[in-house]
């Protein structure tokens, strides 16, 4: 790859970083959690890269190596999606029930 | 179009899915429907890549990489459906870690296929760095995990000369990286990734199981980091952006989850908060030496509860721990049964990470309308008639207000000593996490409750239908 190549990917970089710290500026404190796991999620994506490494590896090291990679990368994207969702899940119910507030003496289980 | 050019779109549609899928599950609204977009951004992208002539081109590859991927979901589905809600920190340690080895493995994997040309440094530079945060990221999670999974001490580890041997190995992965870079050797690569993994083991130990939090989104940002280093390597503006996104809001969100706890970054890193314990006298609180204070029985605290008007419930660590949320609402309801009113007041670190306690207690269905957060419950504290404070300690130690010496000071806390009656429920006397007293458990207005948060707060139900 050239230089201006470089300078390109360089580019992409600088951008991207200033998405990342701007895309979450504020983030109340309960979600400080499901966005650690979500953002954990995303950097799952690198199964692309071990794929792309597993196709062009020869020879049994390159092999073993790309297909662990492969496998790590998908427990990572997997399961990253995966716990998130569940995480989230439980904030689901929660503006359903107003009628809680003071009056709950009508409401034996 | 060639295929190329459509993958590049393909994957610049992804990209986008990943900026949206962090702007909302930085909101409360679009936290669920960010994640699925999230999801469906990668799912798409990984789909497309099959297309790719380089993936496609050894069938033996082919069903290498798609056994892999069955093995890996095969694992991934059901451990991240079964873990149990108090476990998913140690959880998201671990996805973390395995993202940081597959980094550093496809750099490893890059460097075997160029190593036998010449490549060019700034190629070698990408990998080394690939391998190195990669692997740091990977073995540090792996501690992590185990600090919290309690498979090893949660206590912060050290030994004389720490800072000097870390500095030390730091210093060699520096030797080894140029070395790498002039000769392009590859046993020099290995050395330089054995090392790394010392350096995430020996970075990770003088952390406190309180810290971890911090810690593990520190490492998922360099996970996030390593990944964008890979994107150099093969090229990809998807890994390029994806990566870095997380990179950038990892260490921003890092800065955020420790300022709600009052401390700075380079403290939690570096100061091993927490090894010393200065309460000595007795872990069970018998010692001889230990001030007088007021335990109850589950019968006397449970009248103070059912006759209060309002009851601010705080939870902490130690409900975490016990898995004590069903029971906590239980008690809740049962109060509520009577009239009382009830509120929780969450901390912002309280539990195992931030926002974790808000996930546990919603798993419980606690209303949402009950949950405060601190700054919101804090005004309604003085007008509380008991704050029960269940396996909390260091998130309701007026130390933090009062006491410019104590490591704690200038952290926020919930003020449970502003209510008329403060009653703990806790393991026993031991301090908590900051390893320093608590000048509210020797209040004459407190009383306390010794025994597990779960078995204790059951009591207390009962104590409050008896009443």
């Amino acid at each position: 790859m050239s230089v201006t190549g470089i300078v390109e990917f360089l580019t992409i970089f600088v951008l991207a970083a200033f998405v990342g710290n701007e895309v979450i500026s504020k983030v109340p404190s309960i979600l400080h959690t499901p966005l650690m796991s979500g953002s954990n999620a995303v950097h799952g994506i690198i199964l692309v890269g071990t794929m792309i490494v597993l196709g062009s590896a020869h020879g049994t090291v390159q092999l073993v190596l790309g297909f662990l990679a492969v496998l790590l990368a998908t427990l990572n994207v997997v399961g990253g999606f995966v716990v998130t969702d569940r995480m989230l899940e439980m904030f689901k119910a929660k503006p359903a029930k107003p009628a809680d507030d003071g009056s709950a003496a009508g409401g034996a289980k | 179009m060639t295929l190329g050019t459509w993958t590049d779109l393909v994957y610049l549609v992804a990209a986008t899915g990943f900026i949206l899928a962090l702007k909302g599950l930085s909101s409360p609204k679009g936290a669920r429907a960010g994640n699925l977009v999230g999801a469906g951004a990668a799912t798409v992208a990984i789909g497309f890549t099959f297309t790719n002539p380089d993936v496609r081109a050894h069938a033996l590859n082919l069903v290498l990489m798609i056994v892999a991927m069955v093995i890996g979901a095969a694992i991934a589905v059901p451990a991240a459906r079964l873990v149990k809600m108090t476990a998913m920190p140690q959880m998201v340690a671990i996805f973390n870690g395995v993202g940081g080895g597959a980094a550093a493995l496809v750099s490893i994997v890059v460097f075997l296929i160029d190593s036998p040309g010449s490549p060019a440094v700034y190629r070698i530079a990408e990998v080394l760095f690939g391998v190195l945060v990669g692997c740091v990221s990977f073995a540090g999670s792996a501690v992590a995990f185990a600090k919290l999974q309690e498979l090893m001490t949660g206590r912060p580890i050290t030994y004389p000369g720490q800072q000097a041997i870390n500095a030390l190995v730091g210093l060699a992965i520096l030797g080894l990286a140029v070395a790498t870079l002039v000769t392009a050797n590859t046993a020099l690569l290995v050395v330089l990734a054995v090392l790394s993994l010392v350096l995430g083991v020996i970075f990770v130990l003088p952390i406190g199981g309180a810290d971890v939090p911090v810690l593990i989104s520190l490492l998922n940002s360099f996970t996030g980091l390593a990944v964008a280093a890979s994107g150099f390597t093969l090229n990809s503006n998807l890994l390029i952006i994806a990566g870095t996104l997380v990179g950038a809001s990892g260490i921003l969100l890092t800065r955020m989850m420790s300022q709600a706890m009052g401390r700075s970054l380079p403290n939690i890193l570096f100061s091993a908060f927490g090894s010393v314990v200065t309460a000595a006298g007795g872990a069970d609180g018998s010692g001889a030496d230990v001030r007088p204070v007021r335990t109850g029985t589950p019968e006397d605290i449970g009248v103070l509860l059912a006759y209060a008007r309002k009851v601010v419930i705080v939870p902490g660590y130690g409900l975490a721990v016990a898995q004590a949320q069903h029971t906590a609402r239980e008690l809740a309801d049962a109060l509520a049964e009577r009239g009382v009113e009830v509120i929780y007041a969450i901390h912002p670190v309280a539990g195992r990470m931030p926002g974790h306690m808000n996930v546990l207690l919603a798993e419980a269905n606690v209303p949402y309308d009950q949950l405060k957060e601190m700054d919101e419950a804090n005004p309604e504290m003085s007008t509380a008639d008991v704050a029960l404070v269940v396996g909390a300690n260091d998130t309701v130690n007026p130390a933090a207000k009062n006491t410019p010496g104590s490591p704690i000071y200038g952290m926020p806390i919930i003020n449970a000593d502003q209510a008329e009656h403060v009653v703990f429920l806790k393991r026993s006397m031991r301090p908590g996490f900051a390893g320093i007293d608590n000048e509210l458990l020797y209040d004459p207005k407190t009383t306390l409750l010794f025994g597990d948060a779960k078995d204790t707060l059951t009591k207390l139900v009962a104590a409050v239908n008896a009443a």
